[in-house]
């Protein structure tokens, strides 16, 4: 609640003398947030404004950048096959977690339900991988796929159904699938324990209603449970293309990006070009067309869901 | 009826094991792995590790290497962990509980934060880390790290926060609390359980961090676990069963504060993402 201020109060502060206490809870504000504001400025803002000014040369890293080349790094970027190749893989990503892994976890929760024994053991295994690093998930997922039957467990068990070993993570058509059920192994977790809550939620009352009124279990889920588990959904959906459009260190391991850029995504274009190749012009300007993606998205999804919980927080 | 439930029971279940196999293949595979020889896992790579062999695992454990990246990662998680709570906090404090001119605009400012995670500003802030001097140095990792996981977590504690019933407060301020007395005294010890899932989120994401020390730290002494396992894989990618034995021992510690605090880690998920 904004206080408004007496008019003796407004007479004192033109003397340039505040209440006491109201002094006291501005210097509280003050310190209370000073070193949230100084930590997020210098290290998440200014690095991104800063990446602006960067964006407009051509700069190899060493000494102040001189070679001034205005938006030709923006043009570049979208005329590059690569970058375009990154985009198409990210709604790749995109579109296979929306249609595959968030039915597939909102399935598990929904099995897992209210009171199945073994609920919270279930539970516990499937979010496992979450809390596991990228960097251990991706190993694991090398090994599995290591081309030699003898070696890879997914080709040992194509070979024991009389199928062919394939290079799983070396052939351009395979690639993204491949990477993308190590992603699901990874994520899939996280988005099921969001639909465990929001199932939890929802009162059982409802849903027994709806089944005494005569609905079987199909339109009570269809009718009843996904309705009222829409701000979860709509939640976990953002989380999951956000998620997707910044992908970088599980494909980055396993692939670097190939073969022939096949799953290279936006974040192992951004990092080629910056620390591999040291354009770092060219990287910034690929940084804020991924901040400019990233805001986008969540602008207009937050305008087109109503639901402006992740702007002005809980 | 009760024949209705049990086939229905039957394809739960069916369904979970199925997931359970799917989940557990690429574990038990690794965790096999590490417990064969190179010889034995080479002639069977598919069979039980019968009977275990302990020797890659010692011979990691003998290496002061990888004690040296337990540290490195122990040093940084704990320091980010107790300033990210410490730090959000006092901000989410002041977001749900205190009036102020440009509360609007400073809270917005955090919640752009939310939308550029370090894999997409990377870049940027390397550049920033170059001109402060932190390249190759575990500081340059700790303020990214606490600086990244700020927005996130205030908007947790602030949603906690805000829960607490507005009638303390008050009563607190008749009591003739401070502004201070309020958050340190009565708020901060309601909220415990808020600030147990906030540090053991922080610590679970700065653990596994990979990307913000391949970026900063050059030299192998700063190296932290994830970093060092990559390492070690380009290092000894032939020895799979070395390599196995040294990411399963870089999985175990998380794997065991996964088990002692997965209350935490899901509370504060679950507060952060679902609403309510």
């Amino acid at each position: 609640m904004q206080q408004v201020p007496a008019i003796p109060d407004i007479l004192k502060l033109n003397k340039g003398s505040a209440s006491p206490r109201k002094f006291r809870d501005n210097l509280t504000v003050f310190l209370f947030l000073l070193p949230a504001v100084v930590l997020f400025l210098v290290f998440v803002l200014y690095p991104i404004l800063q990446s602006f000014y960067y964006s407009l040369f051509n700069w190899k890293g060493f000494g102040p950048p001189v070679d001034f080349v205005g938006l030709n790094n923006f043009k570049h970027i979208l005329s590059d096959k690569v970058f375009l190749k990154a985009i198409k893989n990210a709604l790749l990503i995109i579109i296979f977690s929306l249609t595959f892994q968030l039915p597939l976890s909102l399935l598990l929760a929904v099995l897992v339900g209210r009171d199945l024994p073994g609920r919270v053991f279930f539970r516990t295994v499937f979010f496992m991988p979450y809390v596991l690093s990228e960097v251990i998930t991706a190993l694991m997922w090398l090994f599995i796929y290591n081309p030699d039957p003898e070696r890879g467990f997914i080709n040992a068990v194509v070979v024991l159904f009389g199928g062919t070993a394939q290079t799983w993570l070396a052939t351009p058509e395979l690639v993204m699938g491949a990477i993308f059920v190590a992603l699901t192994w990874k994520y899939f977790g996280f988005h099921m324990l969001l639909f465990m809550t929001g199932l939890q939620n929802i009162p059982e009352e409802i849903e027994e209603a709806g089944r005494m009124d005569g609905a079987n279990i199909f339109q009570s889920f269809w009718l009843i449970t996904l309705p009222l588990l829409g701000s979860t959904i709509r939640t976990s959906v953002y989380l999951s293309v956000l998620g997707s459009i910044q992908q970088f260190i599980l494909v980055w391991i396993m692939t670097k990006g190939g073969p022939v850029n096949a799953s290279e995504t936006l974040a192992t274009y951004m990092y080629r070009f910056g620390f591999v190749r040291f354009q770092l012009g060219y990287g910034s300007a690929v940084a804020i067309y991924m901040f400019v993606l990233c805001l986008t998205f969540s602008l207009i999804y937050q305008r087109l869901t109503r639901q402006p919980d992740y702007l002005t927080g809980l | 009826m009760a024949r209705n439930k049990f086939i229905t029971r039957f394809f739960q279940y069916a369904i979970l094991i199925i997931m359970l196999v799917f989940v557990f293949i690429p574990v038990i595979l690794l965790v096999f792995g590490g417990l064969k020889t190179r010889g034995e896992l080479l002639s069977h790579p598919y069979s039980l590790p019968v009977p275990p062999r302990w020797e890659n695992v010692i011979n990691i454990l003998q290496q002061p290497t990888f004690w040296q990246m337990l540290r490195n990662s122990l040093f940084v998680m704990a320091i980010v962990t107790v300033t990210v709570v410490v730090v959000c906090s006092l901000a989410a404090f002041v977001f749900a509980r205190v009036d102020f001119r440009g509360k609007t605009l400073a809270f917005n400012l955090f919640t752009l934060g939310l939308m550029f995670p370090i894999n997409v500003a990377i870049l940027p802030v390397y550049f920033v880390l170059r001109q402060m001097n932190l390249i190759d140095n575990l500081w340059g990792v700790i303020v990214v790290q606490i600086a990244f996981q700020l927005s996130g977590n205030i908007m947790i504690l602030r949603g906690f926060f805000t829960a607490i019933p507005s009638e303390l407060q008050d009563a607190a301020y008749m009591d003739g609390c401070t502004t201070f007395d309020f958050f340190w005294r009565i708020l901060l010890p309601l909220a415990r359980p808020a600030l147990s899932a906030v540090a053991a989120l922080t610590m679970i994401v700065s653990w596994n961090d990979f990307l913000v020390p391949l970026v900063v730290l050059n030299s192998d002494k700063f190296w932290t676990l994830p970093l060092g396992t990559m390492q070690f894989q380009g290092q000894y990618g032939s020895d799979l069963a070395l390599v196995s034995a040294f990411v399963t021992l870089s999985a175990l510690p998380t794997i065991l504060f996964y088990i002692f605090a997965e209350r935490q880690i899901v509370s504060g998920l679950t507060a952060g993402a679902v609403k309510g």
